[in-house]
């Protein structure tokens, strides 16, 4: 049985590596080599690039680079350019958004300024990917799930540092960035706004992060338990169905009653995990803007206790 | 009725653990076996006991029902029906229907000649719920630190507890369930959007294939972990989710007793940089 269970690669095949499909990609942009790694490939495929290299991704990376060393850069002065502060502090680091009173407003570079010309670079950074993610599939001639999937988290992060912050009116409304603060603000932000368990998106948006967990926990189990009867090679079973694929239908039609198609389960996942943002980022756009008390707005709505 | 057309030629005798032929039926579309039997035995029993408590209790409302565990101060003994009893027998219940359905799961897998993952992965998230409402509850002395059997009810249970130990957010192991969780649905939305956009590239393209899939993720990020090692990273992570969820509490109340902000003293008590004044905790 152990030998069926197939949790890692017994035996690793080395050849030429494959250095990618043509279509429509302007491959001089691609690196010319690929390497491989052993131990990745006990895990996956152990070949390593080759990787595109186009306009947006060198400004996305160079924009997420600049970003992160803002951030650093700034944790440095406040560890006073002590390398034992900084190694010690840095899970309590933090580069703050300006102050309430500031509102709308820049404020001077030490106070808070500096955090917004890193949101600005994140933002950059952010979007020139997705059209990266974009571009890759439409140059292999995709579709733009992928892009579409990551438009979905980043209505998250747009919602948390920029559309939430501008109609509260305040800057200050944004998310810090350190560890630490990072976290010390989703406390807060919990109870200020009276529980957000009580926010019925909220709990949308936990119910579709364990259904997502729950979902890749079930899909991934089952295409491992078939993969000795090629399973793993989905694209060809969702036209031209195998017993691969009539066993794990049958497993769960026979378990539960109900099972999806090899097409269907990927349907499935991807609602669930692009709903986990969506319905998130909806909670947190209402919280403040148009509800002050989720609890007291539960009470209202008939699932909290009056007293 | 309730056939898929290549369904007859798999529905062949055999597999079951315990029980021989006896329940070696289909109803339906559902496989019954020894365990769908006694998952259906405490699954009813399970439910109709909170549907009684729900009667006893004061609101019909479906958010605000719940079935709580009994007082702390019954410690471990078993309690009178409606001070918690019931919260103790609808548990076993659960608990029964569970690993029930994990071994009717075995079953089935044996009859398809496929590999046990889903069932060990299933054991997995048994573990946890058996970790919040079991192992804790023993380890801390009461059934009373178990979690109540109600919608809202138990997400309040989850923010008391949360913050009987000051910000939950510091526990190390709910950093590390919380980034599983994160990563899981990240992965996921990355597979299900790569195998959907291979097969439904738009309206007159032919569909791609897993070549494609390799060169997109080699294209964005210079790697692609394959069609089998996607769904080994999507189990394992998402089988860290649950098991992590589970050491997070676990944990909290049995080994560690105070604010979880607390925990990280050590780390700035570390000899090399403790004395060093400056930054934020010098």
């Amino acid at each position: 049985m152990a030998e069926y269970l197939n949790i890692f690669t017994q035996v690793q095949v080395a050849g030429v590596p494959e250095m990618g499909m043509v279509e429509d990609v302007e491959v001089g942009n691609r690196t010319k080599t690929a390497s491989y790694s052993t131990l990745m490939g006990w895990f996956g495929n152990a070949q390593l690039g080759p990787i595109y290299l186009g306009t947006f991704g060198v400004i996305s990376l160079a924009c997420g680079a600049i970003w992160f060393m803002i951030i650093g850069g700034w944790f440095w002065h406040v560890a006073g350019y002590n390398p034992a502060v900084f190694v010690r502090d840095l899970l309590w680091m933090s580069l703050e958004p300006p102050a309430p009173e500031w509102g709308l407003r820049i404020p001077p570079m030490g106070e808070g300024g500096l955090f917004l010309v890193a949101g600005f670079f994140f933002l950059i950074s952010l979007w020139t990917w997705w059209l990266r993610t974009y571009l890759r599939a439409e140059a292999l001639g995709m579709g733009k799930h992928v892009a579409w999937a990551f438009a979905a988290a980043l209505w998250l992060v747009m919602v948390l540092g920029l559309i939430r912050p501008v109609l509260m009116g305040s800057w200050s409304e944004a998310v810090p960035y350190g560890i630490f603060p990072h976290l010390d603000w989703t406390n807060l932000f919990s109870l200020t706004y009276g529980n957000l368990f009580y926010n019925p998106f909220h709990a949308l948006s936990i119910v579709f992060l364990y259904g997502s967990a729950l979902l890749f926990a079930m899909h991934g189990g089952t295409i491992l338990s078939v993969t000795r009867l090629g399973g793993d090679r989905e694209l060809e079973q969702i036209v031209d169905r195998g017993t691969a694929s009539e066993r794990a239908a049958l497993f769960w039609r026979w378990t539960m009653g109900f099972n999806a198609t090899m097409e269907g389960i990927h349907r499935w996942a991807w609602w669930f995990a692009v709903l986990v943002p969506i319905t998130g980022g909806i909670g947190i756009l209402l919280t403040g803007t148009v509800v002050d008390n989720w609890y007291v707005w539960a009470q209202d709505h008939g699932y909290a206790p009056l007293n | 009725m309730a056939l898929l057309s290549f369904e007859r030629k798999y529905r062949v005798p055999g597999g079951t653990l315990i029980g021989g032929n006896l329940f070696d039926f289909w109803v339906g579309p559902f496989y019954v076996g020894v365990f769908g039997v006694t998952t259906l035995f405490f699954a009813v029993l399970g439910t109709m006991l909170i549907f009684y408590g729900a009667a006893m209790g004061p609101t019909w409302n479906p958010w605000l029902i719940s079935i709580n565990p009994p007082d702390i101060s019954y410690g471990l003994a078993a309690a009178p029906l409606m001070q918690g009893g019931l919260w103790q027998i609808i548990t076993l219940c659960a608990i029964g229907a569970f690993i029930s359905w994990a071994l009717r799961e075995v079953e089935i897998c044996r009859k398809l000649g496929i590999g046990l993952h889903v069932p060990i992965a299933f054991g997995v998230a048994i573990f946890a719920y058996i970790t919040l409402v079991v192992a804790r509850p023993i380890l801390m002395g009461a059934w009373g630190y178990a979690f109540p059997y109600g919608i809202f009810s138990h997400l309040d249970w989850v923010s008391n507890t949360g913050y009987t130990y000051g910000n939950f957010h510091y526990n190390p192991a709910h950093m590390v369930a919380v980034t599983f969780f994160f990563t899981t649905t990240f992965a996921l939305s990355l597979h299900g959007g790569l195998i959907l956009s291979a097969a439904n590239p738009g309206k007159g393209r032919v569909m791609k294939t897993p070549d494609h899939e390799d060169t997109f993720f080699r294209d964005l990020i210079g790697y692609s972990v394959g069609t089998l090692g996607i769904h080994r990273l999507g189990l394992l992570l998402a089988l860290n989710a649950g098991f992590w969820s589970a050491i997070c509490i676990l944990i909290s109340g049995t080994i560690w007793f105070d604010q979880w902000v607390d925990w990280w003293n050590w780390w700035l008590n570390l000899p090399i940089f403790a004395n060093v004044h400056g930054g934020i905790n010098g």
